[in-house]
Order: structure tokens, then sequence, then C-alpha cells
């Protein structure tokens, strides 16, 4: 009969089970021998493997674990048998065997292959026609979340709308990939998508704005109610329009008095009426940017 | 004993004159009892001076005893009527007067004459927003034994109906939840920076000001923290421009703002250390608000200060208006940040006035200035 006990964190009872057991086979790690106990070859997580024993007669195994701790009795002068389940974690085990003199080995289970990407992407909104503005980092994991350390190709794929595709080849060092790069010259989503073995992939979408309005122009012209003022298209540098909502601000200067509205592009372009007396010197401005200057009333 | 006896005959005569005296005398001179309306220190019913009479003026409308007030009131309009003249008092559309009370006020004479007399009058108002001062000119002509305050109706905005079409333009948040893949749903910060910094001392202590501008392409709530640090690294004070800034920004918008650190002189400081946080939030880009005739003048006072009209261009009331300017010198360095309060709601393609006060060792440095406008509305902003 044989039994094991994994740890697992939410429930504190096995914890403390777990816990006892450990410390058993710690303290038979004290009096272990090296010898008659054969470490398997090349295990891999979720995948069984054996033990290779010698001698004869009964024995008690202790296999310890990155996240389990097992204990059961096993004969010697045949192999023991370790599960698939018990080897799901990744990581360095100690084979503990006792009869009553302590034998150990200690081996190393390599992670699966990857069936799982981890996939961050920075930032979620982008300018564009920034240098290295985008970056991404990839993890890949196998099927029972165990980091695969070992070298893989990522490919990384940039797509935007009205753009030829990017990609970008990486390996994994660490068990990290991660690439870095300029954003586009067209707003808009910008799918980066991380494949590993080419199954085995996750996307992300990355906004891209517009930048900085560029060359802002307005005109004007009076009317009843006061002086209209409005832009012409706002666009950045890439000619892309700025999003609705951008703040303009207009400024009208009529002798030592000066009049200002904050007004948000709608639809391109952002309006705004001016309460000023004539003659009315009117500037835009948009965060840093300057527009042009028009003269109204006085003659002009 | 025979010493005591006329000291203790004395004290009981003399408690007994105080007693009658108590009892009658009052009612004989007419101003002691609330029947005679007198109850309030410093009322006098007959007033027989500008002052006097200005003084019972403002008491009665402290007290809101409105029919007293308007009884002294000599109107210029015969449209003005009680309930225009309470209004004007109590303030309406939800505007920063309807929630403010008065708390106390100071007169003084500017000039007078016989039958006519100018009268400044400091009001102190006690608000949500913190205490208000108000000053008002005010003139007084004599009426038969007594004084009148004239009264101006003050004509409200007479806005044609029209139908003000708004293109509504506003920002939702959906935020993930915890189902999600890790990293899927992320959505970044806001961009914003300070564009300039500038520490200076006032009569009130240190103040520390400049501007924020939103770089990002969505609203930000922005908040600034300073922290004045000594020649060791020592904190001194910590603290945040609270109500000095313009809290949402719309993308590309600046902002000026404005920390005070009362009782801190600006020698002790090595250091200041500047802390700006932005956060998502939902926002709307109406209404609009013009800021008109902007211009740097002389108070009644004789104070420098920045006059201005604010313009609704939306169709929305704005119930309380909180107008903040940023002052630059010839260099477009920002010398000082102003705030102030407008009490009266901004109705739909309406027009309030506003003052901001710039301190008098300032005002000869600023060239230049910019003034935004933060808006307080009782239905959602």
């Amino acid at each position: 009969m044989s039994w094991s006990i994994n740890i697992v964190c939410r429930d504190r009872r096995l914890i403390r089970r777990g816990g006892i057991l450990l410390a058993f086979a710690l303290a038979a790690l004290a009096f272990a021998e090296d010898g008659n106990l054969h470490a398997p070859q090349g295990p891999v997580a979720g995948k069984p493997a054996e033990i290779g024993t010698e001698g004869s007669g009964s024995a008690t195994l202790y296999l310890v674990g990155p996240s389990s701790a097992v204990k059961r009795d096993v004969e010697l002068g045949k192999s023991i048998s370790l599960s698939a389940k018990e080897l799901q974690s990744a990581g360095r085990y100690i084979a503990v065997v006792c009869s009553p003199n302590c034998n150990t080995v200690s081996f190393f289970v390599a992670p699966a292959k990857a069936a799982s990407v981890t996939f961050l992407v920075h930032p979620s909104r982008a300018a564009v026609a920034q240098n290295d503005a985008v970056s991404g980092v990839a993890l890949a994991f196998d099927e029972f979340h165990n980091l695969v350390l070992t070298p893989i190709a990522v490919q990384f794929q940039l797509t935007a709308k009205g753009s030829v595709p990017m990609s970008r080849n990486a390996e994994t060092r660490d068990g990290i990939a991660w690439f870095r790069t300029g954003s586009g010259r067209s707003a808009g989503p910008l799918q980066v998508t991380a494949s590993v073995s080419g199954d085995v992939s996750a996307r992300r979408i990355v906004q891209q704005v517009a930048s900085d309005p560029c060359r802002l122009r307005i005109k004007g012209e009076k009317t009843a109610k006061g002086i209209v003022v409005e832009t012409e298209p706002v666009r950045d540098c890439s000619g892309n329009p700025v999003p609705d909502g951008t703040v303009v601000t207009f400024t009208a200067k009529s002798g030592n008095e000066t009049s200002s509205v904050d007004a948000p592009v709608k639809q391109d372009v952002a309006r705004a009426i001016i309460l000023a007396k004539s003659p009315v010197v009117i500037s835009a401005a948009s965060g840093v940017a300057m527009g042009n200057e028009v003269h109204i009333g006085g003659g002009n | 004993m025979k010493r005591a006896l006329p000291l203790i005959a004395v004290i009981v005569v003399g408690t007994v004159v105080l007693m009658v005296l108590g009892l009658t005398g009052g009612r004989l001179t007419g101003t002691i009892g609330v029947a005679a309306g007198s109850a309030l220190p410093g009322f006098r019913p007959n007033a027989s001076t500008p002052e006097q009479a200005l003084n019972n003026f403002l008491l009665a409308v402290r007290r809101r005893n409105w029919d007293r007030a308007f009884a002294s009131v000599e109107r210029t309009s015969d449209t003005l009527n009680e309930q225009k003249f309470i209004q004007e008092w109590t303030g309406s559309n939800g505007g920063l007067r309807s929630f403010s009370s008065l708390e106390g006020f100071e007169t003084r004479p500017l000039n007078a004459t016989d039958s006519d007399a100018q009268m400044r009058v400091h009001l102190h108002w006690t608000t949500p927003v913190g205490p208000v001062q108000d000053v008002r000119d005010l003139r007084m002509v004599r009426r038969g034994d007594g004084w009148k305050v004239v009264w101006d109706e003050n004509p409200k905005p007479s806005v044609p109906a029209q139908i003000v079409p708004v293109n509504y333009l506003r920002w939702d948040l959906v935020t993930g939840n915890s189902s999600d893949e890790w990293g899927s749903r992320n959505v970044d910060a806001p961009h914003v920076r300070i564009v300039s910094m500038n520490a200076i001392d006032s009569a009130e202590g240190a103040v520390v000001m400049g501007e924020v501008v939103n770089e990002d392409t969505i609203p930000a709530f922005v908040n600034v923290n300073a922290i004045l640090l000594d020649g060791s690294g020592g904190t001194i004070d910590e603290e945040s421009s609270f109500d000095k800034i313009l809290h949402v920004l719309l993308p590309k918008q600046v902002t000026p703002y404005r920390i005070d650190f009362p009782h801190i002189n600006l020698s002790k400081v090595k250091n200041v250390r500047m802390d700006i946080k932005a956060t998502l939030v939902p926002a709307s880009s109406d209404p609009v608000i013009g800021v008109m005739n902007q211009k740097i003048d002389t108070d009644a006072q004789g104070h420098p200060s920045l006059h201005g009209e604010l313009l609704n261009q939306s169709g929305e009331t704005v119930n309380i208006p909180h107008v903040i300017a940023s002052f630059y010198d010839n260099n477009g360095k920002v010398v000082w940040v102003s705030d102030g309060y407008v009490d009266k709601a901004l109705l739909p393609q309406s027009t309030e006035a506003f003052a901001l006060e710039i301190p008098q060792s300032l005002a000869g440095k600023v060239q230049n200035f910019h003034v935004v406008v933060n808006q307080y509305s009782l239905q959602g902003s």
C-alpha cells in the first residue's frame, strides 16, 4: 500500500501533515548513505519515472519534491515507480529509502513541453511614430505551470491595420523572451502575438493613438453671437486625426483684454465662440503645440 | 454690630432699587425684549446715522428677517420685489450662495453728506468650500428721520428659449475582473507631466506652484503632492494641491496647481520632492466655459486683481464655477496661482463675472496669465 500527500496551499491540514513528513524525510536524510539507488534518466514533469534499487527486503521511500512529499513502502531490488502525478512539478527531488539504513538519491525533473504562453505587453496605449514605444515579455509554461527553462523559439508578430505584419524571432533565456519596437505611423489597434512551437500563442492589443497635434491652423469669423473660431481638422505629424475630446485653447487678445476658451475637438474640429471687441488677435494651442494667429476686425 | 447695621440696610435698599429698575427700566427705554425687535446686539431701531442703518440692514439679512431688511431698502426699480431681493442674498439654481450663510460683516463710510452716504461693506460668508469674503459698495439715502439702503436690481440673464445641440462627448471606464488572464486587459494610467514648478515665500508661508499637462488621449484625474525636505533629507512638511488644481484634465489640457505650506519659510527648505498622481476616470468634455474679457486691474480697495467673465457655451447649468489662474512673468515662468469660487450659478449661454486677487508684491511682475474653469454640477459632472 502506498500513499502520498500533495501540499496544497489552500488546505492547511495537508500542509501540516506534509510538513511532518518532510521532517521525517530530512531526519532520514541525515543518516542517509549514497549508493544502492539509481536516479531516473532524464525525468520530465508529468511523465512516470523509475528509481533503481539494489538489495532485498522491504523499505520505506520518502520522496520530497518542490511542491509534494511522498512516503510509501517499497521492495528493494525492484525499481520504484514514480507516477506521472507524483512528478508534475519541475525541480529538484530527493528520494530517501530506509531499510533500516537510509540511502538517498537526488534528481532534477525538467519541465514538459511548452503548453501555454504568458504574455505581457506594455503599454496599452502608445503614441504613433515613437521609438521603442512597445515592449513585450513572453514566458513559456508547460501544462503543469512549470516555467520552461530550456531555450525555445518564440515568434512575436505585430499586425496593424493597413500595414504589413512584422515579426520578430527570439529565443527564451531562463524561460523568458522579450522584444521592443517602435510604434507604427497609423493610429489604431496593434495586434501583438507571441507564438511558441507554432501552436501555442497569446494575443494582446496595443492602441496606437495620435501623437501631439501638428500644424494647428485656425480660422474665424464675426457673427451676431460673437467671433466663431474653429480649427481645421486637427492631425498629428503623421496625419492621424487627434482623438475627440482633445482640448484646444483659443486665446483672443484685444488691447489689454484677453479671452480664452478650452474647447474639445469634436469630429476632428475644435470650435468656440469668443466675445471680444475687435480688432482681435486669436491664437490656438493644444498641449505644448502652438497654432497660427488670425487677426479679425480693425480692417483686416 | 452697630457699624454693621447701616451697611446691611444700604445693601438691602440698593438691591430693592436695582430690582425695581430691572423690572421697569427696560420697558421704559424700549430697547430690551424680543417684542421690540432688538434681540441682536448692536441693533438700534431708529438709526440716525448711515452706519447704524446699514448695520441694522445687515443684521436683518444675517437673521434672514427679510421683511425688515426689505423695508430698509430704497428701490431704484419698480420691478424689484421682496422675492427677488431675497434671491439676491440666498442665491438660486444651486449656486454657491445657496449653500452659504452670512457670518459677519464690517462697514466703513467712504463719504457722507446730510442726505446721502457711500458705504463699503466687507461681508464674511461661510460656505462649503471655506470662508468667502465679499466687498460691496452701497449707497445710503436719508428718508425722513432714518436712512435707507439704495438697492439696484441685479438683472438676471435673459436667454431666449432655444435648443442647444450637444454632441455628447464623454469617456466611460470598463474595468476587468479577477477571472481575466493576467496581462490581457491592462489599461495604463494616463500620462501626465509637470511642465513647470516654482517655489516662493509668501506672507502665509511657502508656496509651490506650476502647471501640469495631460499628454495622453484620455482624461485623467490628477493630484499633485509636494514634500519639503531639509538639508539632512528629513521631511519638513507634505501637502497636496487640494482644490487649487483642475482635477479632471481632458487630453492635452493644461492646469495650474498651487500647494500651500502655511508658516514655513523657504530658507529652511533644501529640496522639494514633487509627486503627481494620475488615474483613469470617466469624464465629459461638456460643458465648455469660455473666459471672456480677462483683464488685470485694481479692485475697489486698490488691490490688483484679474477680472473677467465666464461664458457658459453649453446648455447645462454649472452650479459652482471655480476659476483657477496661473500668472507668468516676462520669461514665461509661473509666479503665482490664484483661485476663487463664483457664488452664482452659471446658467446656459450666460455670463457671470469673476475676480481673482493678485498679491501686491507680484502684480508688477505679471506679464501674462492663463485661466481655467473647474465646474461642479449638481446633476453630476
